[in-house]
């Protein structure tokens, strides 16, 4: 049977040329890179090698405003309560939004328990952040600004550069989670006002387990793992030498593709969204139809559920990811759906692809092929279907 | 390799006894679509017996599962026997579901158990006023 991988949001491939750059961190350069051996100093050299490769692929000036992470989650945890607690002598005051990633948003509500105040700017239909939204909720408390450069679920990429500026003029840090948007989209901390962006390597290609948070030079900060001292005394523990050079390696392949490969995504996209919503009544997009990830197509159709649509693809050999609760471990549906203002049953019926290098034009006509075919039947099992409809 | 035992994945993929009854004699909807999971169980009984059970569901693999296991339980009992028929039956005969499932996907047996229901307030009905 054919199979088609359509759920890079949930896991990546590694690419077979960041295997190939880790492969010596394994077993022939093991040092340890804070030794000052000749076995530690190669190790350190691939270290800041790494280090280097990764600031490029966001524009950083300094490759010693990037310390690597355990990967996105870390990254997000260390951005947010870091600047907070350090700077709690300045105000207490939290700006997020609706449709970040759970680690944003846990940790926020964490931060909320310790006596911080966090507010939720909501989102458009689009998933889009207004501008003036955040502005009017910034005051003289306000600390930090937390927004997502786009999130993965519905591919909205938001008005970062102005929410950048805002946050500047208000004296707040900005800091951004883009472990979906980055090296899919050019990013530039400095022209867009970033003081941290949250990486994960997986997202780009790269190993799982190790991700980078930029900081800009100047930005105070309080660790939240304390031991050694390792990464500036920012993220302490004897570095993931062979991920962070996968890490590395990625970042400088999705630098160098990004622009070839997001065109290529973007027209495989368009294609994709239009034939589907074309041969499939109550079909809808989620999300903004231009400004979105190249790799995102966000759909839900009425009255069948995702699970079911899950299981039913994976049985045709196509994966994908549905933001209905029946796949959640809380019962609740997306809350980004939500955020957007579906009702829980549309989100329900919500399919996520997410498209990778690997993608071809014969994988989603495969898809095309074979998806009307399991709407109809589930929504000939459904009793919310209209009759029109059998 | 999915989630689901071999024995639900084979009903979600072969749905018994799908569809509508259009003249059933009972209807019971349980379930709703805010939730994620939502059925209608339609019953036809002769001589005290359900000559024929069909179902209708929105939901997930195992909403799917229960509501077609339970057709095959149902059918040919008496209206006794089948009030008996329990959600922990429909999980057992169908080789046991996931934890999270029992609960909010394991519908079946109450919409069973709704649709006699609805059929004996119908005959009590048409009873009185016969």
């Amino acid at each position: 049977m054919k199979r088609v991988y359509m759920d890079h949001v949930a896991g990546m491939p590694i690419d077979p040329r960041v295997v190939e750059a880790m492969m010596p961190y394994f077993s022939v350069v093991y040092g340890n890179p804070s030794s000052i051996h000749s076995f530690g100093q190669e190790a350190r050299g691939a270290l800041e090698d790494s280090r280097r490769r990764v600031a490029e692929l966001v524009g950083a000036a300094k490759k010693d405003e990037v310390v690597f992470t355990s990967g996105g989650t870390e990254s997000n945890n260390l951005a947010i309560k870091g600047v907070a607690y350090r700077n709690k002598d300045k105000g207490n005051h939290i700006v997020t939004t609706t449709i970040e990633h759970m680690s944003v948003l846990n940790t926020c509500k964490y931060l909320g328990r310790q006596g911080f105040k966090i507010t939720y700017v909501p989102v458009d239909t689009y998933g889009t952040v207004d501008v003036h939204d955040i502005e009017s909720q910034i005051t003289d408390d306000t600390i930090l600004v937390s927004v997502i450069y786009a999130n993965g679920e519905i591919g909205t990429i938001e008005p970062i550069k102005q929410i950048g500026e805002i946050a500047h003029d208000k004296k707040a840090y900005f800091h951004v989670d883009a472990v979906a948007a980055a090296g899919q989209v050019p990013i530039n901390v400095n022209e867009e006002h970033i003081d941290l962006i949250s990486l994960s390597s997986n997202d780009l290609y790269g190993p799982k387990g190790v991700g980078a948070l930029y900081i800009k030079e100047g930005t105070r900060i309080e660790p939240v793992l304390h031991g050694g001292g390792q990464e500036r005394g920012l993220r302490s523990g004897t570095e993931n030498l062979p991920s962070i050079v996968g890490m590395g390696k990625a970042a400088e392949i999705a630098n160098a593709e990004m622009k070839t490969e997001g065109e290529r995504q973007s027209r495989l996209r368009a294609r994709f969204i239009k034939d589907m919503l074309d041969s499939i009544p109550y079909s809808f997009l989620n999300g903004h139809p231009t400004k979105r990830l190249p790799n995102n197509v966000s759909v839900r159709f009425s009255f069948i559920e995702g699970e079911s649509l899950i299981l039913s693809l994976d049985m045709e050999g196509v994966a994908a990811s549905t933001g209905s609760a029946c796949t959640a471990k809380t019962l609740e549906p997306s809350h980004v759906l939500r955020a957007i203002g579906l009702k829980h049953e549309e989100a329900h019926g919500s399919l996520l692809f997410t498209l990778g290098r690997q993608s071809t034009d014969e994988d989603v006509d495969y898809v095309l092929r074979v998806l009307p075919a399991i709407v109809k039947r589930l929504r000939a099992m459904s009793p919310l279907t209209p009759k029109e409809l059998m | 390799m999915t989630m689901y035992s071999e024995k639900v994945m084979e009903h979600f993929r072969n749905p018994r006894n799908m569809g509508e009854i259009p003249d059933a004699d009972g209807v019971g909807t349980v379930g709703n679509p805010v939730c994620g999971d939502m059925m209608t169980i339609y019953i036809k009984v002769k001589d005290n017996k359900l000559a024929d059970v069909k179902f209708k569901t929105f939901g997930c693999g195992a909403a799917v599962a229960t509501s077609s296991m339970i057709t095959e339980l149902a059918k040919g009992k008496t209206l006794e026997e089948a009030l008996k028929i329990t959600r922990a039956d429909v999980a057992e005969s169908l080789g046991g579901l996931p934890p999270v499932k029992m609960h909010c996907s394991n519908l079946a047996a109450d919409g069973l158990h709704e649709a006699i229901q609805d059929y004996l307030k119908k005959k009590e009905a048409k009873e009185a006023a016969g």
